[in-house]
């Protein structure tokens, strides 16, 4: 079977003060090949830790991930990751960094040179590959991420908030970049964001998570990415629908954290 | 005292002539602001008050120990030489009082001098004379060319025809004359505002001493041959400490048995400070090499084991976990990731422990050692000899720098990525 499949997963871990914490309960999801998914959810909901399961840093309390038939059980350059910042080795260049994961595997410049060059013009650092990485900027430094983790080919791409350290204009243009690249790749992506645009926007599938227990609230089934594939995300984002979304979204969450607040208050 | 209250009086006479003369010409981005009491940013050292600071220090030191690099009328009043002259009335039993003159030749100490001729003078109490070195004191028996000596009740009962007596002094203008208990005059020579070479040696005293160890060696070896021993001691010795140092630093990053391990060690041994082992390492192996280049081991290990281990444990874990996501192996991991990121703890941890063994090997060269600088100036110091004291001083505060400096362009050169992640 093709694709990645998630079966009942339930994270709970323990606490020094002997109490627990039921970090993820009963998730269970199925993404087919070349699918795109934003997830979305109050601090809490337990996210990070489900896209941590899913590369394999985390061993879920129960459940299995399945990805193309075989169960995950640790980290794999089948499955690659964006992190929000600071992930790059600023030991090395911009095209060191790249051609990462082609090297870590033992091949050779002639079987990644070319491929590591083209993402290099994708992502418009081609000008910039023998620079440092601390030379950069920060929307740059995520373009690097984007094609390190791209140049190592793997089925699932994983970003934990990737655009969130970035300033309004340049988050913008890389929301852009992300669409072009899950277009002209047709990879499996799963994108976690704090910001309900960027779900709207970068999820063919949606999912909102609530908290205490970690879980799946709500899924939505979108056309914006779709249609935000070269296009201008700002027409994107006055299309009557896309307001509508947003404000039913923001609503949800906006609940949810109420719902939060209270139970603290009236457990204090 | 005074030198210090000279000190201060240059710091301000000089801030304000600089601050008059040197008018704002520059208008950079620090000047332009006007909130610069409390922006660190806006301090940067004055130039001028650096170059006047070290002339300051030069030229005090230069006034008060009669230099030559200073001129004359900049020096503090120096010791009184040449020929000093007082007049003692003595008392002798039945017999008038009688005057006589003593003349005291004052010499520089270390040069000839020969005692001045004097006529005998008229009366039973004769002229005396005799030499004191400046800085000095003599005592001066002036009752024994006398006709009527101590056995003859002779007693001195005025100086220059102030009174007397033993226990007391009379000021003169070539000095202080005092008289001792039983009644001899002891004649101590004005000395001036400056310090005796043998406390503090003029400057060029201390280069020309420099340029004679330089070419003639002290104490059967070189200059070069002491301060590269020292030298030879702290780097063998870190290097040893950093080769054992670094690796058990990794494992204690990596391992929780080698960090519950090593943790109590340590974090004892971090504490003490090295010139504390000197003792034990002397009992244990001697004052040879061996001795101090344990001891200078001991002293880097430490340092650099804890350095290593922040360095490793500095690792962001995002940086793992991408390598891991890119397919790498745990070798792969430390090689391309853990050791890189730690190299600029352990850079700042090698200058630490290059500074600590330098003066840790000085320091257990004082206490016993056949060669090197600090037992270079260890010796001289029990010979008096100040200006190779200083000058060992100023060798062995160049080197530290130097080092420092050295270490300082590697680690730009090496990880210049510092501080960048």
């Amino acid at each position: 079977m093709s694709g990645l499949s998630i079966n009942n997963i339930s994270m709970r871990f323990d606490l020094p003060n002997g109490g627990s914490v039921q970090a993820l309960k009963d998730v269970s999801l199925d993404l087919k090949e070349g699918e795109l998914m934003s997830v979305l959810g109050p601090s809490g909901c337990g996210k990070t830790t489900l896209l941590n399961i899913l590369a394999g840093f985390l061993a879920p309390t129960e459940g299995a991930i399945e990805l193309n038939g075989h169960k995950v059980t640790g980290p794999d350059a089948e499955r690659g990751m964006v992190f929000q910042q600071g992930a790059l080795f600023e030991w090395m260049s911009v095209r060191d960094n790249v051609s990462f994961g082609p090297r870590m595997a033992g091949k050779r410049e002639a079987e990644w040179g070319s491929n590591v060059d083209h993402l290099l013009d994708v992502v418009g650092l081609q000008d910039f590959k023998e620079k440092a990485v601390y030379e950069l900027s920060g929307g740059m430094q995520q373009r690097v991420a984007l094609a390190r983790c791209l140049a190592n080919d793997p089925d699932v791409i994983l970003m934990d908030e990737p655009l969130g350290a970035l300033d309004a204009l340049t988050r913008e243009k890389m929301q852009g970049l992300v669409l072009k690249l899950w277009k002209e790749t047709g990879k499996t992506i799963i994108l976690i964001t704090h910001s309900v645009e960027e779900a709207l926007l970068l999820g063919e599938r949606l999912l909102v998570m609530a908290p205490r227990p970690g879980r799946i609230h709500t899924e939505y089934r979108l056309p914006f990415a779709e249609m935000g594939v070269g296009a201008d995300l700002r027409e994107v984002k006055k299309h009557p629908d896309f307001n509508i979304k947003r404000e039913e979204i923001l609503g949800m969450i906006w609940d949810m954290e109420e719902e939060i607040m209270g139970r603290t208050e009236a457990a204090s | 005292m005074i030198v210090f209250a000279i000190y201060v009086a240059i710091f301000v006479a000089s801030f304000f002539i600089v601050k008059f003369v040197a008018r704002k010409t520059i208008t950079d981005y620090t000047s332009l602001k006007t909130v610069t009491f409390g922006d660190e940013s806006a301090v940067t050292p004055s130039r001028i008050a650096s170059v006047i600071s070290i002339l300051t220090i030069f030229l005090l030191w230069g006034a008060f120990t009669g230099s030559k690099i200073v001129p004359g009328f900049l020096h503090a009043p120096g010791p009184f030489l040449g020929d000093a002259q007082f007049t003692y009335t003595a008392e002798a039993d039945g017999q008038q009082a009688d005057d006589a003159t003593v003349t005291v030749r004052v010499f520089e100490v270390g040069t000839d001098v020969e005692v001045p001729e004097i006529e005998p003078g008229d009366g039973w109490a004769k002229n005396d004379s005799d030499t004191v070195g400046a800085w000095r004191s003599g005592l001066i028996r002036v009752d024994r060319n006398d006709e009527f000596g101590r056995d003859a009740g002779h007693k001195i009962v005025a100086i220059n025809g102030q009174p007397i007596e033993p226990g007391a002094s009379v000021q003169t203008e070539f000095g202080r004359v005092g008289m001792s208990p039983k009644g001899t005059l002891n004649f101590e020579p004005n000395k001036g505002w400056q310090m005796e070479p043998i406390w503090l040696p003029p400057p060029e005293a201390v280069v020309d001493r420099l340029g004679e160890i330089a070419s003639e060696g002290y104490r059967d070896s070189t200059l070069w041959e002491h301060l590269g021993y020292s030298l030879f001691r702290v780097v063998v010795g870190f290097l040893i400490g950093a080769a054992v140092g670094i690796p058990l630093g990794y494992a204690m990053g990596l391992s929780n048995w080698f960090r519950g391990w090593f943790d109590p060690i340590v974090e004892f041994m971090r504490p003490v400070p090295p010139l504390a082992l000197i003792p034990l390492v002397i009992i244990w192996a001697g004052i040879g090499e061996t001795g101090k280049i344990i001891l200078l081991f001991l002293a880097a290990l430490w340092i650099m084991a804890i350095a290593a281990r922040s360095g490793v444990s500095g690792v962001k874990i995002s940086k793992v976990h991408a390598a891991y996501s890119l397919g790498a192996s745990k070798w792969q991991i430390m090689r391309h990731v853990i050791i890189p990121n730690s190299l600029p703890d352990i850079f700042t941890g090698a200058r630490v422990a290059m500074g600590v063994c330098w003066g840790t090997v000085v320091a257990a060269e004082l206490v016993a050692a056949e060669k090197g600088a600090g037992m270079m100036i260890m010796v001289a110091s029990k010979f008096q000899l100040t200006d190779i004291v200083i000058m060992g001083i100023i060798l062995i505060g160049v080197i530290g720098f130097g080092i420092d400096m050295l270490m300082r362009a590697a680690e730009r050169a090496l990880v210049p990525w510092k501080g960048k992640g």
